[in-house]
């Protein structure tokens, strides 16, 4: 058994010491946004935060990850997708098939906190999370329009929402 | 309507995503958006259309959503003919099964060669239109007024003369028992019409995607499911001999060792780390087979002798491309290779089977649910009619997810040696880069005959190597002759076409199949014959120091689609002019063309070459005439996604053979384009109307060969074999 706090919850993890985060998350807490994609830290689908810091869960065992140590997935970003990275995300339609997302906007929002006002070198040191759909240019777009105070008309896609709305 | 209600309650009942714990708890429905159609019992008013009581519309989807955004799209035009409120339309998939039983009502589901919308784009807007028009007459009889009075817009239908007005959703019942007009008879709106068809609407299916909710193939969970991993003979065609189940059997978590048809192994316990770590620690014996000592070097040495082999099918021909040559006044020959590529979706093969003895059914996403849910038939040894899929979006496909479901046989025999247990089958990376479908392995020797002028007399193209169809579809290989190796360089058919006319042209090819499996990769053959043509055609321009445009225009007088988008890149690129520098380095420029999947396409890429050799791609100009372009802000998505894959394999893109078997097994062998790498995208849609070309694929074909001819202008160095790699691009 092996405690890990998780979104702000203490939770109970039955696996082994040697078990990567990835699979606790996944299989013994159900919290399947944060994903497999290759268990070698190349990929980075599987990125988290653990006190803040974006970490390749795949490769984490859980036994290195201390109590008291603050983990935060993809669902725990916020309640209600509002956060300023995963509104600027629906903004821009960022996602494609999506499955890398959740790891590109933990690693967006770990790069943010860093550097609010992120350079393209910046990004492109930070964000080495592998998309085979193609989405780099979207996601750099979206890191800019957060960077810039969250107005996505910055980037000139002209978006129509079903609200009504155009981004 | 009763399958879809059924569907609805089994999955409202059986499924449960996320923990009871704590976290998240959401249920689960497959197909999805079909849980407040058990609620309400509503019943459809045709089969792509459900409208709820409070105007919710549903509208059904035969493809299948794997980032291309074809769930988008076809909605869009469903809805352009339903006059529906676009705020309240939500989107389900039927599932095969059903339609099966239904006849094939909602044709063909498979999601490949970029036709989600270029082959259903007539019948779902007429399944809208018809809608409609059922809609309209329920609210005329309740009105005793002619259908011909009244107005519909957003979901509201209204009758100027007596003020009066409805709702979708208070006439649905009743419109669904009122016949359905005939198809073909349903009237379309003139396309100057549309209102939502060519607006830059935004996804149906974003949200989800950026908090996690999205539930894949790989995130679902079954009650009772157990989970499995996988190791099939690493060799193709060897065979398993025996393992020794004993030493893992008292590993924790793990329920049973199971042979998996005559080739590979599975484990199955109640967590997947558990059985991938318990299949680690699994000794296993091989027969490795014929192929144990094949090799990527070998089999291009096969590939090297059939570029002169006698016999060859051809595939476009015109006048005597031969003797054309033979009696030229110079011959320019060049050959150039295009190497086995895994499709590498970054979701790995799975599905979950359950089986019992007269029912089959399997959880997966598929490009193609008859196709899965014939595999799952022909596994189960169960009539299709037994059988049923439940289709979840993919993460990727890219043509790896359509033709063979080698992923669901194996589940299903799985599952058979577990009766009425379901069990989720997930393939490793390693299972993955090891076990594609891959992209066929080509040479191409290209002959030019040139005249004391040097214009080209006589063009004859070689092709040599591994047929897609012979590996997938055997059935559909007539006399040797695998029609799809010739995608981009065909005289006619609309589909894929050459650009240019040479006054003697001979394309043809000698099929060598090696042992690797092939598969459709996203493009298929144009990515290579594109590769061939394009740069071949810049070696002449050099050779005979014209401007490769200057060159293409002459060759393509009759192909003015061709042109105009190649007219339309250079133009905006500046070509002609000198590129700006960047950080000190002198830009270059190379231009492609081809046309493919229906749609015409063009690119100039823009990049420096440091002292050093390294290659910089500064930026991208990409054009594409696709007909007819429903959603241009998700079509520029393409655009720049065919970049990302097209230059990961300009760039990257290998997977070599050794001892019979891949060497690359994950992505730090098999790396891919990155952040880092992705040049600037400028995207011009174009579409000329009158018809409708695919948008997935197309442009991928021409990211090598801009990117290559800029090199070669760049450097002088003519990169003919990919990947660009590690070759040296110091200048010549």
């Amino acid at each position: 058994m092996t405690q890990l706090k998780v979104n702000g919850q203490v939770r109970v993890v039955d696996a082994g010491p040697d078990t990567p985060l990835l699979w606790a998350l996944r299989e013994q807490l159900g919290l399947t946004g944060t994903k497999y994609g290759c268990g070698v830290a190349a990929c980075g689908s599987c990125t988290v935060h653990i006190d803040g810091v974006p970490t390749r869960s795949c490769v984490r065992p859980i036994s290195t990850i201390g109590a008291q140590q603050e983990i935060v997935t993809i669902e725990g970003l916020s309640p209600d997708s509002s956060h300023p990275v995963q509104k600027a995300w629906v903004a821009l339609d960022v996602p494609q098939c999506g499955y890398c997302q959740s790891g590109m906007i933990m690693a967006a929002v770990a790069l943010l906190k860093e550097k609010p006002q992120p350079t393209d070198r910046d990004i492109d040191d930070a964000m080495t999370n592998i998309c085979r759909c193609g989405t780099y240019n979207r996601v750099r777009a979206a890191i800019k329009v957060v960077a810039q105070g969250g107005n996505a008309k910055l980037a000139g896609l002209s978006i129509q929402h079903a609200d009504g709305s155009t981004t | 309507m009763s399958a879809i209600l059924d569907t609805a309650k089994i999955s409202r009942r059986h499924f449960l995503v996320g923990s009871a714990a704590g976290g998240l708890s959401l249920a689960f429905h497959i197909p999805f958006g079909s849980e407040a159609l058990a609620q309400t019992g509503v019943p459809e008013v045709n089969a792509w259309v459900v409208v709820q009581p409070d105007d919710t519309v549903v509208i059904r989807i035969a493809r299948s959503e794997m980032g291309q955004g074809t769930l988008t799209g076809l909605a869009q035009m469903v809805a352009e003919e339903l006059e529906c409120d676009w705020a309240r339309v939500t989107t389900e998939y039927p599932t095969p099964g059903q339609n099966l039983a239904r006849k094939r009502i909602w044709g063909n589901f498979s999601t490949g060669g970029s036709r989600g919308i270029r082959e259903s784009h007539d019948y779902v807007r007429r399944g809208g239109a018809a809608a409609r028009m059922m809609l309209v007459q329920a609210a005329a009889n309740v009105w005793q007024v002619p259908a011909s009075e009244l107005k519909v817009a957003k979901s509201v239908i209204t009758h100027a003369a007596s003020g009066r007005s409805t709702t979708f959703g208070k006439v649905a019942a009743s419109a669904a028992k009122l016949p359905a007009p005939v198809a073909d008879k349903v009237p379309l709106k003139d396309p100057k019409d549309w209102s939502l068809i060519g607006k830059r609407m935004a996804r149906l299916d974003t949200v989800e995607k950026v908090n996690g909710s999205q539930v894949y193939g790989a995130d679902l969970v079954v009650p009772g499911m157990l989970n499995a991993a996988i190791r099939d003979c690493p060799v193709f065609g060897g065979k398993l001999v025996s393992y020794e189940e004993a030493a893992v059997l008292s590993r924790k978590g793990v329920r049973k060792v199971v042979r998996v048809s005559d080739s590979a192994v599975a484990v199955v316990a109640d967590t997947w780390w558990q059985a991938k770590t318990a299949l680690d620690a699994l000794p296993i014996k091989w027969d490795l087979g014929e192929h144990a000592k094949a090799s990527s070097e070998a089999f291009a040495k096969v590939l090297r002798e059939a570029l002169d082999a006698p016999e060859a099918v051809v595939g476009n021909s015109n006048g005597d491309a031969r003797a054309a040559i033979a009696t030229s006044a110079r011959k320019i020959e060049a050959v150039y290779g295009y190497p086995h590529q895994n499709h590498a979706t970054m979701e790995p093969m799975n599905a979950i089977a359950r089986y019992t003895a007269d029912r089959c059914e399997v959880w997966t996403p598929t490009q193609n649910g008859e196709a899965a849910l014939a595999a799952a038939a022909e596994a189960s040894g169960l009539p299709a009619s037994r059988c049923e899929v439940y289709k979840l979006h993919l993460g990727g496909g890219f043509g790896r997810r359509g033709a063979v479901h080698d992923w669901v046989r194996q589940a299903v025999a799985i599952a058979r040696q577990m009766p009425g247990t379901p069990v989720k089958l997930l393939w490793s990376r390693e299972e993955d880069m090891l076990h594609g479908r891959f992209h066929p392995v080509t040479q191409c020797k290209l002959t030019a005959g040139l005249d004391s002028r040097g214009e080209i007399t006589g063009l004859h193209m070689r092709i040599a190597g591994q047929s897609i169809l012979a590996g997938v579809f055997p059935q559909n290989i007539r006399d040797g002759r695998d029609p799809v190796m010739f995608q981009g360089l065909n005289d006619g058919g609309g589909e894929a076409m050459i650009g240019y006319s040479f006054p003697h042209l001979r394309i043809d090819h000698a099929m060598r199949n090696p042992h690797v499996p092939p598969g459709f990769w996203r493009g298929v053959n144009l990515n290579q014959n594109a590769v061939y043509l394009e740069c071949f055609l810049d070696e002449v321009a050099a050779a005979t120091n014209q401007d490769p445009l200057a060159l293409r225009r002459k060759l393509m007088t009759r192909h003015p689609r061709h042109l105009a988008v190649l007219e339309a890149v250079a133009e905006r690129s500046g070509w002609g002019k000198p590129a700006p520098d960047v950080d000190g380095q002198k830009v270059f420029r190379g231009l492609a063309q081809t046309h493919g999947f229906g749609s015409y396409v063009a690119a100039c890429a823009e990049v420096s070459v440091s002292d050093a050799g390294e290659l910089r791609i500064h930026r991208i100009i990409a054009a594409t005439d696709c007909g007819h372009a429903v959603n241009p802000q998700q079509i520029e998505a393409q655009i720049e996604g065919s970049f990302v894959y097209g230059l990961s394999a300009a760039l990257f893109g290998q997977c070599t053979v050794k001892d019979g078997r891949i060497e690359q097994s994950n992505f730090d062998t098999y790396p891919v384009v990155h952040m880092r790498h992705m040049p600037k995208v400028e995207s011009i849609v174009m579409p000329s109307g009158g018809f409708w070309g695919g948008v997935g694929e197309p442009t991928i074909a021409v990211a090598a060969p801009a990117v290559l001819n800029a090199i070669f202008a760049a450097t002088g160095k003519r990169i003919r074999d990919l990947p660009i790699g590690s070759q040296s691009l110091r200048r010549a």
